[in-house]
């Protein structure tokens, strides 16, 4: 495993592993949980939640600068050590936000226990398994160029596309992190558990799926069908957004998470 | 593949058996995207009845041989060597057989491994050289291990072999970190004692390290000018753990030979006249003029 260097702006340590988090704003509590492509392309849409809410953003175990203990291999993993910092830093009525593979540690946590937990929001969200054995419903991000992943993967490629080679080591190093995380988290089976599926009907808190339209990295098909497996989900769409909506258009995925939460 | 055995150097001929008649006529890449349509089965058979001649020829002459493993690719048909190395148990008599390698941490089920190799090394009556690999980035598509574990499941794997080839008593059991299993007793027993000679291939001198530390035969491939760094970190690694020097027999390396030109025209390779029958010379195609053998 590559080395974890210092990025973010603060630290927590749930049962022994360090991680690295972004803690702003004030309000009602909002656990974000970033995508596969890390902390960094989320900052934007974090400032603009943290304008109504108290954000945790945390970096996943494996990603930016945070450890990766060694038991730690799959999403169920992961949606252990949340409930672990739940319950470590007291919240309660706290609406998680995820973002595709952040969605999935988000569905993962909400079947096993909504306790502390008021509201559920999945944007362009993995974890389930909706079309036939052989159908791909997920894009093989592994077997793309970086090329042909922004295309898919964004309504404007040019906002996700980086220049490795002039980032300073500390994001180069991040990105690699994110990469490697995102395979041994989503290798096998691929980007989703096949038992999730028949778990989310313990999901009965006000959850809303939001869809960047533009997504051919995950389909909006697939989206509606997700959503339809949660009891009383509601699905909405966001224009000029692809699979990243929060990167793309900060301001309205903030928008559209503060008056879900506004919702009675 | 050249490896010295007390005072004689012995040779390894190593093809990858490769699908040449392919080679220009891809949509870009060889290797994991040409589509099997481009496999003519009864050219390929063809192929491979050629290769496993010229393998005889060799047991006949006095060279050893190797086989390797790749996959999704038309530089080398051997996507399972376990087929070639079961058709050269029976059909050779002499030569040593080396596999190099099998990529153990692909495969999933190093039972089914060790019941293979142990069969082959009865077979060929103790002429099984076992070749343990890592496979290569962009053959993981063959078997979707995960990328990022692959070295992990690669040395339990290797520790469970070694235990199922060495364990003779008693069944046992094994409950690691990927792999599960309860009666372990694996049937025939396997000849070379303890084992057959374990080899592994590195171009780095940390995995150099790791081998010497086991005693190991290190195999190079193509290194050049950077082979005597990987040569002396397994000698100091080797020495570290058994308190002399390694013998020759621990270093192995390959480099691509050439075959020599016709006379009058261009050079084009031409399968052996020894040992084919006319039918297959007839329906043989010529390696084409530009092609090459891509690395690895």
């Amino acid at each position: 495993m590559l080395q974890a260097a210092q990025v973010a702006s603060g630290s927590l340590v749930i049962e022994g592993t360090r991680i690295d988090v972004i803690e702003r704003g004030a309000g009602r509590p909002l656990l974000f949980l970033h995508a596969e492509n890390g902390i960094e392309p989320a900052v934007a849409a974090i400032d603009e939640l943290a304008k109504a809410a108290r954000v945790i953003a945390p970096t996943h175990p494996g990603f930016g600068g945070s450890a990766l203990p060694h038991a730690m291999r799959s999403v169920d993993d992961l949606s252990y050590f949340y409930l672990d910092l739940l319950d470590q830093l007291d919240l309660r009525g706290v609406t998680i936000v995820g973002v595709s593979l952040g969605a999935w540690i988000a569905a993962e946590i909400a079947v096993k226990s909504t306790a502390r937990l008021s509201r559920l929001v999945m944007a362009n969200a993995a974890g389930v398994k909706i079309g036939d054995r052989e159908t791909r419903d997920i894009a093989d991000i592994f077997a793309l160029t970086e090329q042909d992943y922004l295309e898919i993967a964004y309504c404007d490629p040019n906002v996700g596309r980086r220049d490795y080679k002039s980032l300073p080591d500390s994001e180069a190093l991040a990105a690699a992190r994110a990469r490697e995380a995102t395979a041994r988290f989503a290798w096998s089976p691929y980007f989703h558990n096949p038992r999730l599926k028949s778990r989310l009907h313990r999901i009965r808190i006000p959850t809303l799926f939001l869809w960047g339209m533009h997504d051919r990295m995950i389909s909006e098909a697939y989206g509606r069908a997700y959503c339809a497996l949660v009891p009383g989900a509601r699905f909405e769409t966001i224009e000029q957004a692809g699979h990243f909506p929060h990167q793309e258009q900060p301001v309205e995925f903030a928008g559209r998470v503060l008056v879900f939460m506004e919702h009675k | 593949m050249a490896a010295e055995w007390g005072a004689t150097m012995r040779v390894y001929q190593f093809s990858e058996q490769p699908y040449y008649p392919t080679w220009n006529d891809h949509s870009g890449s060889l290797r994991v995207i040409l589509p099997n349509r481009k496999c003519d089965p009864p050219v390929a058979a063809d192929l491979f009845h050629r290769y496993y001649d010229e393998y005889q020829i060799c047991d006949e002459i006095g060279l050893d041989i190797m086989l390797n493993e790749h996959h999704q690719s038309a530089t080398c048909m051997s996507s399972a060597v376990v087929i070639g190395l079961a058709v050269l148990a029976r059909a050779t008599k002499k030569a040593r057989l080396l596999v190099l390698g099998y990529p153990i941490g692909h495969r999933p089920d190093p039972l089914r491994v060790a019941e293979e190799l142990s069969t082959i090394d009865v077979i060929s009556r103790g002429r099984l050289d076992m070749g343990f690999i890592k496979g290569i980035p962009y053959e993981i598509a063959a078997s979707n291990r995960n990328p990022v574990e692959l070295m992990e499941r690669f040395w339990e794997a290797h520790d469970f072999i070694i235990k199922a080839m060495t364990t003779h008593d008693e069944n046992f059991n094994w409950e690691g970190e990927y792999f599960h299993y309860r009666q372990v007793n694996v049937w025939p027993r396997v000849l070379q004692e303890p084992h057959p000679p374990i080899w592994s291939t590195t171009g780095s001198t940390s995995q150099a390290r790791a081998l010497g530390e086991r005693g190991y035969v290190m195999a190079t491939l193509g290194t050049g000018y950077g082979t005597r760094k990987i040569f002396d970190a397994y000698r100091k690694s080797y020495v570290a753990k058994f308190a002399n020097a390694p013998a020759a027999d621990r270093f192995a390396y390959s480099g691509p030979c050439r075959g020599p030109q016709r006379r009058g025209g261009s050079a084009q390779a031409r399968p052996s006249d020894r040992g084919l029958s006319a039918h297959q010379r007839d329906r043989l195609p010529t390696v084409p003029q530009s092609s090459r053998l891509s690395a690895g």
